[in-house]
């Protein structure tokens, strides 16, 4: 199984505050990967620094076998990989379809933009209903869906979610994580960030246990315990 | 009765020269929310490369606009990219300061190279009027600026509708980070959308030096002008810098033909004083979310 991603020995630092601490993990191409962990384990910081709106202050992310530390977020999104942020960050002063077109911002993307909005269309038939009216007049849930969606417009070959069930309803939930299993089968690898332990073990090929910005534990969901996980997650 | 019906429409047209000089100003306000205080030299600027190439070539001032209009692009871009770019996010005063530092350095050439003598561009058009009835007339050189102003807003707020470009800035102006993240380059997007503002001040320049006279330190004339018409309009909007340009343009000539020319100034900062009080974030604007 290759890697399509590697973090290899990073730090990061945000001034004099260490937030990771020589982390390295493995992201194999096609599969989901959770990453769980409190509040503070330095998750967000971590893929942030992947999508590259943090520059790690040592060690190497390696995508495709190429070095990206270091490049701008646009240049590693014309790679193919894509972070859905936390807190959704739609753009409040553009509609539902301008989300969607800044989505599809990097030259390759724009070209088949009409083809991938389509299919984003399908996969989220709401957002074709709204496409002319103000991002921030969704619901949460509709918001998620915009943001991934938005994402999706990149063409990526890998997304980031940061938090993708914070604050929605268990209905809506379910619904959003069923649309990820259909994304990932149409070939996207994922990795997500996840406080909802039950439901990110259920979802993933692979889980990575953060804790004081280290990976404290890993391993296939099925073969951790849940002794295990609470240990680690909590540090006790 | 006449008389007031002139003044009207000399206000409206008027309106029409301010707004396209306040809304480069706007424009950035509204988008990199920066404070260009050398907007008014970057205008005067251009009323000078008007009159040199006017002078060199012998050209008429509104071609030789359309030379000076790339160049004050490359000047915009270059300013933002190089210089502005670098203190965005480290709070409101240092990029205030540095416009500021550009505006006297701006100030000074300008001085140095032209003398303090004042300039006009000449046009047959300048003593030029449109008769409407026999005592009513438009003067043809502000109903030229009144129709540029209106035509550079209404393409400017079809930039931003339509194409990419405009969206990805209002999108960076919405949120820089999620737009880092969504592809979009915002140091060059803002470096692009000064450009764009620089296109204004240039075509601002040509109307200023066409309609009435300029010496190296009318910049911050014009720079409280664009003041005014941001405040009453709101910032970043562009049918509000419209309709900021006319109520203040209708307000100078109004308080002026009651009370005479001296009251001109008074009347308009009257005008931007009630809105101060009435609405904040002007006719247009939005109200900023509390932090």
């Amino acid at each position: 199984m290759t890697a399509l991603l590697q973090v290899q020995n990073v730090n990061i630092h945000y001034g004099d505050l260490q937030a990771i601490w020589d982390t390295s993990l493995d992201i194999p191409e096609d599969r989901i990967v959770s990453i769980i962990g409190a509040n503070g384990a330095g998750k967000t910081t971590l893929l942030k620094a992947i999508a590259g709106a943090l520059t790690p202050s040592s060690g190497k992310i390696i995508y495709r076998g190429r070095e990206i530390n270091g490049l701008k977020p646009h240049q590693i999104l014309a790679l193919g990989l894509s972070l859905v942020p936390e807190g959704r960050r739609i753009f409040p002063r553009l509609t539902v379809l301008e989300n969607l077109l800044i989505g599809a911002y990097a030259s390759k993307a724009r070209r088949k933009r009409k083809q991938t909005l389509s299919s984003v269309y399908d996969l989220f038939p709401i957002l074709a209903e709204r496409a002319n009216q103000l991002g921030t007049n969704l619901s949460g849930g509709e918001q998620q869906m915009l943001a991934i969606a938005r994402s999706l417009m990149s063409d990526p070959e890998i997304i980031l979610f940061d938090e993708v069930s914070l604050g929605l309803a268990p209905v809506v939930i379910k619904t959003i994580y069923q649309r990820l299993k259909e994304i990932n089968r149409s070939g996207v690898t994922m990795v997500l960030v996840e406080q909802d332990i039950q439901r990110s073990l259920k979802t993933a090929d692979y889980t990575f246990v953060m804790q004081k910005g280290q990976i404290v534990l890993q391993g296939m969901p099925g073969k951790l315990t849940e002794k295990e996980v609470k240990k680690a997650y909590f540090g006790i | 009765m006449e008389v007031f019906i002139q003044t009207l429409i000399n206000g409206l047209l008027l309106g029409g020269i301010y707004a396209a000089v306040g809304i480069g100003l706007s424009m950035i306000f509204g988008i990199v929310r920066l404070v260009n205080l050398a907007h008014g030299d970057l205008m005067i600027l251009s009323s000078y490369l008007i009159l040199v190439i006017t002078g060199s070539f012998g050209l008429n001032p509104y071609l030789s606009l359309a030379a000076v209009i790339p160049v004050m692009f490359i000047i915009g871009f270059i300013i933002q990219k190089y210089i502005l770019n670098r203190v965005l996010g480290m709070g409101m005063e240092p990029p205030l300061i540095v416009a500021f530092g550009l505006s006297i350095i701006l100030q000074n050439t300008l001085l140095l190279v032209f003398s303090p003598d004042a300039q006009s561009l000449e046009t047959p058009l300048s003593i030029k009027s449109i008769p409407i009835t026999e005592t009513l007339s438009i003067p043809a050189i502000y109903f030229v600026g009144f129709l540029v102003g209106v035509a550079v807003i209404l393409a400017l707020q079809l930039f931003f509708q339509f194409t990419y470009l405009g969206r990805a800035i209002r999108a960076a102006s919405d949120d820089d980070e999620a737009a880092q993240l969504m592809g979009i380059n915002t140091g060059t997007t803002y470096a692009v959308a000064m450009g764009i503002a620089m296109i204004t001040a240039a075509i601002a320049g040509a109307l200023i030096g066409t309609t009435f006279t300029f010496f190296p330190h009318t910049g911050p004339t014009y720079l409280i002008i664009s003041f005014g018409v941001v405040i009453i309009g709101g910032a970043g909007s562009m049918i509000g810098t419209l309709v900021g340009g006319f109520i203040l343009g209708l307000a100078q000539l109004v308080g002026s033909h009651f009370f005479g020319s001296g009251y001109q100034l008074l009347f308009g900062y009257l005008i931007l004083f009630i809105v101060l009080v009435i609405r904040p974030q002007g006719i247009f604007g939005r109200k900023e979310r509390a932090a």
